[in-house]
């Protein structure tokens, strides 16, 4: 097993074989996903904090799921019951947090890096559940996964993010995977929702849609938000529609069989089109949520088996 | 009491040169160079050819008298300042309340006499509660001793209020400090805008933030005629329009960050939040041109921009982390990599941080010569060291070099004759 990271901050610190090894265990719990008794006791005994700063309700059940799937002790914090609002600061949070022994922690939190920081200063496994505008890591790998089993290869593919590039970070965990796996990226977007040096990214910009869409495998669309569309970055949300919304007559530019693929939740009308995010020949929309429990289950996996072999080697003396 | 070091490498930043010798220290003032031998009844320090250079007098130091005692004390500062070389502070007015009256300038300057080793100077706002509306009394605070007028970070956004103040400066022959950046465009940045920012996911701003800022300034500093410094140039792209201001004669000098001076974006990392400042790091093509622009003369200083924050302002992500480094005690060792890099002699190394600055306030320091105040720093500029922020003086520790490797270390400080740094010879 090619595995060897010790948290799950972003994709930048991947291998791409350990993208592999960990889309290849994913596919097992895909399995296991679709019996009726699903559960395997790979975290039996261990304790899976879920630390939610910023609100999420369909990535923080997709976690939940994923531990006690796995047979963890699984417990919600969010942020209005947490002390962050009296003026703690997040080493002292991520210290408190520490001394009751996790050995998972989930971390969701609205500024870029604090993840990161917080892992500095725990002795346990730490999974980025979305950073401000960084990385969103396990997003990337359930689309990778979804894209894997719709195109049955991650690599020579040619895919379209488009949309809010600037605030988005699927698109930079998405850009990065998709990178390292020898995929052909296109960003297509607005010139004002494009991230600053994005020609050095090692991608192709567009700013018009219907010639960022042409020949492309995947169409990956990004939410946006609401509070952008006031005219700060986009003049109104029916022009934001009329030149980036996908509907059938831009899709019509992809390949034949590109497939749509959207993080959720979905603007039906602002960029994507109500029935074709429902349609089950192109929209892959409803895989992706069922690719995110086994993929998250995965990288607990993983990082449990690391963190315990870490603690052997600590308890054997070899550090 | 009188002082005798011999067996110098003295550092003249006036000629441009260095040379062996010998210096006297008599009355608080540099009473002869290249003498002999000692006089009957000095004390003779024998500097073993390690260099001995005119105090660097650091323009823009945030202490944290009054409002932040807990940051920066002027005890504190001045006990940094000393084991640092820097035998002048001048203060910045960002404090709580700002010093914007002749009657807190007054406090502060008293409280720094008591407490410091080294001299402080101190800055002025230059609007009242440094919000941009109102002009303080700047000829009250010029007779009580403001060596120069600044709202520091905050910009004075509304350029009528800034033209009046420059224009009544001017009649007074003031020296007004702005800090290059556009407001606007700047507005929440942490870092500067580029794919290490957008990677990092960080708010960046424009390089172009500073030019459009020195360009309005200059346009403004053309009308009124006034003195003008700015406190950090710190890109490529503002170097042409200082050049050309120069030229065209307006009376205009620009300085630069230590930090900016030796780091870069890039050394932000894994978001450390020690390397947030203000302005925030340069790409390395910025932080190069710079360099060369301060070993040409374009740029005139350098300054420490001091600026003491605790622990936990730190501890924060990276985006609401207060911002700023100290770096009074660093700044000697850490010019001192320009100085093995090759980018600059030591000469112009202490022309920019202590001649240019001591002329631009209308101060006698920063000289090596007869007749000057004995304010001196004796240096090993080869000595290596690795760097423990545990061990700076400075009440908050927040430096971007804890770690670091280091080469330079300052052995001696004198201020008006007196040694107030360093091991008893």
């Amino acid at each position: 097993m090619t595995f060897r990271a010790r948290h799950l901050l972003g994709i930048e610190p991947l291998h791409p074989l350990e993208i592999t090894t960990l889309l290849d265990l994913a596919d097992t719990y895909v399995d296991l996903n679709r019996r009726t008794i699903k559960h395997s006791d790979a975290l039996a005994g261990m304790t899976q904090i879920n630390m939610f700063f910023e609100n999420s309700t369909r990535t923080q059940a997709s976690f939940e799921l994923a531990g006690k799937r796995l047979g963890a002790d699984v417990m919600n914090m969010s942020v209005s019951q947490s002390s962050v609002k009296k003026g703690e600061t997040l080493i002292d949070t991520a210290m408190t947090l520490n001394a009751m022994h996790p050995d998972l922690l989930v971390v969701r939190h609205q500024n870029s890096g604090a993840v990161n920081q917080l892992a500095e200063k725990v002795n346990c496994a730490v999974l980025n559940a979305g950073d401000g505008k960084h990385e969103h890591p396990t997003q990337a790998l359930l689309d990778a996964l979804t894209i894997r089993r719709a195109k049955g290869r991650l690599h020579r593919l040619t895919v379209a993010i488009c949309g809010d590039i600037a605030h988005s970070r699927v698109a930079r965990s998405n850009l990065i995977l998709l990178g390292k796996m020898e995929n052909r990226v296109r960003l297509i977007g607005p010139p004002t929702l494009m991230p600053a040096g994005v020609a050095e990214f090692g991608c192709e910009v567009y700013d018009d849609m219907k010639a960022g869409l042409e020949g492309a495998d995947v169409v990956m669309m990004l939410r946006l938000q609401k509070e952008r569309m006031d005219g700060a970055f986009i003049p109104s949300e029916r022009e934001y529609y009329h030149r980036y919304g996908l509907d059938a007559e831009k899709l019509a530019f992809a390949k034949e069989d590109a497939i749509v693929m959207h993080p959720g939740p979905m603007n039906r009308g602002v960029e994507i089109d109500g029935t074709l995010a429902d349609d089950i020949n192109r929209s892959v929309i409803q895989e992706q949520v069922e690719m995110g429990v086994a993929v998250r289950m995965a990288a607990m996996d993983l990082l449990a088996r690391n963190l315990k072999a870490h603690r052997g080697a600590e308890a054997a003396g070899e550090h | 009491m009188t002082i005798f070091l011999e067996n110098a490498r003295l550092i003249d930043p006036e000629a441009g040169e260095e040379r062996e010798g010998n210096v006297i220290l008599h009355n608080g003032m540099i009473a002869a160079i290249g003498a002999a031998s000692a006089p009957a009844d000095a004390q003779v320090i024998d500097c073993r050819g390690r260099a001995l250079a005119p105090g660097i007098v650091d323009i823009g130091a945030k202490i944290g008298e009054p409002g932040e005692r807990h940051k920066e004390s002027f005890r504190s500062a001045g006990l940094a300042a000393a084991a640092g070389g820097v035998t002048t502070i001048v203060a910045r007015p960002d404090t709580h309340p700002a010093i914007d009256n002749p009657e807190t300038l007054e406090f502060v300057t008293r409280r720094a006499a008591e407490a410091s080793p080294v001299r402080i100077r101190h800055m002025a706002a230059l609007t009242r509660g440094r919000e941009g509306r109102e002009m303080v009394e700047i000829g009250f605070l010029r007779d009580a001793g403001a060596v120069a007028f600044t709202d520091y970070d905050r910009v004075v956004r509304d350029t009528k209020v800034l033209s009046r103040c420059m224009t009544y400066a001017r009649s007074l022959g003031a020296l007004i400090i702005g800090h290059p950046q556009d407001p606007g465009l700047s507005a929440g940045a942490v870092a500067t805008s580029g794919k290490f920012a957008s990677l990092r996911g960080l708010p960046g701003v424009s390089p172009m933030a500073e030019r459009m800022a020195f360009d309005r300034d200059m346009a403004l500093v053309e009308m009124s005629g006034v003195k003008y410094h700015a406190d950090q140039i710190t890109c490529a792209r503002t170097l042409p329009a200082l050049e050309r201001a120069k030229r065209n004669g307006l009376d205009v000098t620009a300085g630069v960050s230590i930090h900016h001076l030796t780091l870069n974006e890039f050394d932000v990392g894994d978001y450390r939040t020690f390397f947030k400042l203000t302005p925030p790091l340069r790409s390395e093509e910025d932080r190069v041109a710079v360099v060369e622009a301060l070993a040409s003369g374009l740029i005139d200083i350098i300054s420490s921009m001091h600026t003491p924050q605790d622990e936990e302002s730190k501890r924060l992500p990276f985006e609401e982390a207060a911002a700023g480094a100290v770096a009074l005690e660093t700044m000697l060792p850490a010019a001192m990599r320009l100085y093995h890099a090759g980018a600059m002699d030591l000469p112009q190394l202490f022309r920019a941080m202590s001649l240019n600055p001591a002329r631009r306030l209308g101060l006698d320091c920063g000289r090596l010569a007869e007749g000057a105040p004995a304010d001196l720093v004796l240096f090993d500029p080869d000595a290596p060291f690795v760097l423990d922020r545990f061990k700076l003086q400075s009440k908050s520790k927040n430096t971007p070099f804890d770690g670091a490797r280091m080469q330079g270390r300052v052995l001696a400080t004198f201020v008006g004759g007196r040694q107030v740094f360093g091991e008893a010879p």
